[in-house]
């Protein structure tokens, strides 16, 4: 099957049909492997057992910008090349977006309280993470907003791309502006610094909320693609009992 | 496993961690199986889109 054949959504639906449950299968071996890694690895010389967090923190914080980089992306598709899956992508991937930037929110707060001895700070990083959030229950509360798919899209793309000059700011603000936060020590020019023995368990779980996010991202397109037929099947009645 | 004088805060974000992934994927299995129960339901009263007839009708 040629890629562009995925830009028919019955085709879609059969692919999604099919692949979903090796990707459920894969998803699950992948946490048990990374969730096993988690609990063997090393206390940290300086954080302790506290710097387990950083397993379900990170991942979360990389997926909520991965996903907002995605939905622009998404964005392109729908307001330049108009593929008619573009805004099923980006729709249904902004919940999960949400989902996860609520995650890194709330398991940086934890982290934070015992480590720097606050659940908060309006500092660069954690402010522009908490915009990353907002900016998404806004494309959220956008899409339910418009009730014609096409022309919420158009609005919801506009604003993605606009919302998309947020990842490098997050990205960069702990090198531009002074933050508790630390500096980057996986993603960085010079490779990480982080000891091998606490790097892999970090790296297994980030595959493993990545293959997550693929699944449930593939299995809310499905749904989202299911909630269109519905759409148009219930306009046909209506169109019927009109008499048109 | 010992997790030391922070373990409240450990076993908090783990348990944020889970709660927010059951939501989502109950969240994803409850709108499939409405949508799924809505096709059936307005496909039982015969209505089906122009595609799936022309479907119907070379297979």
């Amino acid at each position: 099957m040629a890629l562009i054949d995925l830009a028919n959504p019955s085709r879609f639906l059969a692919l999604a049909g099919r692949i979903l449950p090796w990707l459920t299968a894969a998803t699950l071996l992948a946490f048990a492997f990374g969730l096993s890694q988690a609990v063997i690895a090393p206390d940290d010389y300086q954080q302790g057992a506290t710097a387990k967090i950083m397993f379900i923190h990170v991942p979360a914080a990389w997926l909520g910008m991965f996903i907002w980089a995605l939905m622009s992306v998404a964005a392109l598709g729908t307001l330049v090349w108009r593929h008619p899956l573009a805004d099923v992508a980006a729709k249904t991937a902004a919940p999960i977006g949400a989902a996860f930037t609520l995650q890194c929110l709330i398991t940086g707060s934890l982290w934070g309280r015992p480590m720097w001895g606050t659940y908060w700070v309006w500092d660069g990083r954690l402010t522009s993470v908490l915009v990353l959030f907002l900016m998404y229950l806004g494309v959220i509360a956008l899409w339910r907003t418009i009730e014609e798919p096409s022309r919420a899209a158009r609005a919801a793309a506009v604003l993605t791309l606009v919302g998309a000059i947020n990842l490098p700011i997050i990205k960069f603000s702990v090198d531009w502006w002074s933050t508790l936060h630390q500096p980057a020590s996986v993603l960085r020019l010079g490779g990480p610094t982080i000891h091998p023995s606490i790097l892999l368990p970090l790296i297994a779980m980030a595959i493993a909320f990545l293959l997550l996010f693929v699944t449930l991202h593939l299995a809310a397109m499905r749904n989202e693609i299911m909630r269109r037929r519905v759409r148009t099947l219930l306009m046909m009645q209506a169109d019927a009992a009109a008499g048109r | 496993m010992d997790l030391g004088p922070h373990a409240a805060f450990i076993v908090t974000a783990y348990a944020v961690a889970v709660v927010i992934v059951t939501a989502l994927i109950i969240w994803v299995m409850v709108d499939h199986r409405r949508q799924q129960r809505i096709l059936a339901e307005l496909e039982a009263k015969g209505l089906t889109r122009r595609s799936d007839r022309a479907g119907e009708a070379t297979t």
